[in-house]
């Protein structure tokens, strides 16, 4: 019994880095840039949606979209302001200026609000608990897993049947040939950073649904997490993400359920390593043409 | 151009090394620099005679730790004003000079230099981390100044690592291990459990030494340990290490930690039907503890804690009667209580020694016996720490509810 219930610890940690490991494989797979201030982005999506369920008093949904389309909003905001100038500059200044934001948004959130961590109202989303068999499913576990399933199968619904999608899977491929071509780089560009940062977003009001606490250094850990999750699955790779994501909540639990808990967070790394240095593609990284 | 920015970094750098000198200089080996500010100051005590006794206050009053300094502050404005009001001490007034240590070390060191050398004052108060505090020592020795920290509960503060005690440094708040021994007693024998869970903050020193006297005081007088496993700081994620706790059936849970941490831990574990009681030490004592666990979550949560606001005992309330009249209605928590009893304990020491003499301060603060403050009676051992008792907290709906009071 215990093992179930570990399945289902690691797939609620997993869904969420999937989330965040789809913004950075898809702006990876487009730009070819490690955005590092994503994982701040997710973290803006916690307190936009703490905020609107606390002092807008929104209801959860509504905070939800809220949330998504602000963070789409600053991460088109961070991609004019501070990428759109180096996209023709070696790819390490690109880098280094993503750090920089990363940082700008971590202490610009304390500067403006403090340092103090803030816990998710309780009241969010019903108490309820389900036991089946032995096993505890809480309500916050469910609502991640619907959540996640359904941006993501949103999102590769509009990868491969939009024109949007279209599009963004052309830049991807060759940029110059696409303009070419006609298409709208910078607006496909942006489209990205909407999408993925919305994903972010997202993941990150579920984060506070589900962990409670809250604060603006929270981005580092889940944000190199997912970044590990993304180069796991194959950085570019949609379905490598997701997988990357789910595969990399499980390792983490079962590492935790062994006895291990304080190499959790080494586990993740050296699954890195390893991946760079066995498979330097990826779980699903041969599918170099399909990937956003 | 090139030149200036490179002599300005070379300034810089300079500087900077000055500064980290004077920090690290004040772990134990000596250093020129800090020798001659000693030697200033002990020759300029007759200034305290006049009038006023000047007592010094280095806290944390901005920086990381900033709620912790500015509570104390609180307290110590409270007993001071108190003591003047009644007349001062042998007809002195007593004056305090604050300084902000800005939650650092090394400005600690820069922050007790001032007090000692520039104000000339008697003894001084603070800090409210064992860090911040231990950056003192070596300023205390050598002026030869007594330094009282109110919640420095490290046992490196008073006593060094050869066993030897640090002659002028004192604590009124009691020290880690004991915590961890109170608790164990309490799960024993009010609560009547014979197998216990640890879960600890592996990051913190603080964690590790309650959980190794519980687990001591628990094993020996015939309780069983059942599973023992660790977190880090700052991790939002338990359920899988708790599925294992629970796996293991424990009647009792200890969960030595901060706040920020157990209340998650709290919240978690009973998400996943872990309902044994949970308890932990004083670092669970903050209103956001409610808020990150629940309400309903916190009930069967104990923690020790320096003091209860709740405690019907008369001197307390009257204490707490005094702080809500004089800080908008605002409930004292254990800081507030602990930088009030640090300077009684000061003023009662004065008193005693009939002379504001620092060396007869210390010797006087050395001999405190059965002195009744806010947070119980306080009798000081041999190595400086106070012997008095601890109270037992229960969460009650979200509430903090006075369950007892345990004696070493």
């Amino acid at each position: 019994m215990e093992i179930f219930q570990q399945i289902i610890n690691g797939i609620s940690v997993g869904s969420i880095y999937a989330l965040i490991a789809l913004g950075y494989t898809m702006v990876y797979g487009i730009v070819k840039l490690i955005n590092f201030a994503h994982g701040d982005v997710f973290m803006l999506g916690a307190f936009i949606g703490f905020y609107s369920i606390t002092a807008l008093h929104l209801g959860l949904i509504p905070a939800l979209l809220l949330s998504m389309i602000l963070t789409a909003l600053i991460g088109v905001i961070i991609e004019r302001v501070a990428y759109k100038r180096l996209r023709n500059s070696p790819r390490i200044s690109a880098l280094i200026t993503a750090i920089g934001v990363s940082l700008f948004i971590e202490y610009g959130t304390i500067y403006v609000r403090g340092a103090q961590p803030e816990a998710y109202p309780g009241n969010a989303l019903p108490d309820m608990v389900l036991n089946l068999f032995g096993l505890t499913l809480n309500a916050d576990a469910l609502f991640i897993l619907g959540v996640s399933i359904l941006l993501m199968i949103l999102l590769q619904y509009i990868v491969h049947r939009t024109k949007v999608g279209k599009a963004m899977r052309a830049v991807s491929h060759d940029a110059e040939t696409a303009r070419l071509m006609g298409i709208n780089v910078d607006t496909t560009i942006s489209v990205t950073f909407a999408i993925g940062s919305s994903l972010a977003g997202a993941a990150g009001v579920i984060f506070g649904l589900y962990y409670t606490k809250i604060d603006p250094l929270m981005g580092i850990i889940p944000g190199l997490k997912a970044f590990v999750a993304a180069v796991l699955g194959g950085i570019g790779s949609i379905p490598g993400a997701m997988a990357g994501g789910m595969l990399l909540g499980l390792v983490e639990t079962f590492v935790s359920a062994a006895g291990f808990s304080l190499w959790r967070d080494a586990a993740a790394f050296v699954i890195l390593i390893l991946i760079l240095i066995f498979k330097p593609s990826g779980l699903f990284g041969q599918n170099v043409k399909e990937k956003v | 151009m090139m030149r200036k920015v490179s002599i300005l970094v070379l300034l810089a750098i300079l500087a900077f090394g000055v500064l980290a000198g004077c920090g690290t200089s004040t772990t134990g080996t000596t250093n020129g620099g800090n020798q001659t500010e000693g030697n200033t100051a002990p020759g300029g005590n007759g200034g305290a005679q006049a009038g006023t006794i000047k007592i010094g206050a280095n806290l944390e009053l901005s920086g990381g730790v900033s709620s912790y300094g500015q509570s104390i502050a609180e307290g110590i404005d409270l007993a001071v004003e108190e003591i003047n009001k009644a007349g001062g001490i042998n007809g002195q007034q007593l004056e305090v000079v604050k300084v902000d240590n800005k939650s650092d070390a090394a400005e600690s060191t820069n922050a007790a230099i001032k007090l000692m050398s520039q104000d000339k004052v008697v003894a001084i108060i603070g800090a409210a981390t064992s860090g911040n505090t231990k950056a003192m020592i070596q300023l205390s020795n050598d002026n030869k100044i007594p330094v009282i920290t109110p919640t420095g509960t490290a046992d490196s503060v008073t006593v060094n690592q050869d066993g030897s005690v640090n002659e002028y440094m004192f604590r009124t708040c009691f020290i880690d291990p004991f915590q961890g021994d109170v608790a164990a007693r309490f799960a024993l024998n009010d609560l009547k459990v014979k197998t216990a869970a640890i879960y600890i903050d592996s990051a913190s020193d603080y964690s590790k030494g309650l959980a190794a006297s519980f687990k001591e005081t628990f094993t020996k007088n015939g309780g069983q340990i059942v599973s023992e496993e660790a977190f880090v700081a700052k991790d939002t994620d338990f359920r899988s290490t708790l599925t294992r706790i629970k796996g293991t059936n424990p009647e009792f849970v200890y969960v030595p930690g901060y706040y920020e941490e157990v209340g998650l831990i709290v919240k978690q574990a009973r998400e996943l039907g872990l309902m044994a009681p949970i308890m932990g030490g004083d670092g669970l004592d903050s209103p956001k503890m409610v808020e990150l666990a629940g309400a309903d979550a916190l009930n069967n949560v104990f923690l020790t804690n320096h003091y209860s606001s709740k405690d019907p005992d008369p001197e307390i309330q009257k204490f707490v009667e005094a702080f809500k009249g004089k800080y908008n209605g605002k409930e004292p928590d254990a800081f507030n209580a602990l930088g009030y009893d640090s300077v009684k304990f000061l003023a009662d020491a004065i008193q005693r020694a009939g002379s504001a003499d620092p060396t007869k301060i210390k010797d006087a603060l050395a001999a405190t016996k059965d002195l009744k403050v806010v947070s119980g009676v306080l009798t000081i051992d041999e190595k400086h720490n106070p012997i008095k008792s601890a109270a037992i907290l229960e969460y009650k709906n979200g509430v903090q509810e006075f369950k007892t009071k345990v004696n070493p």
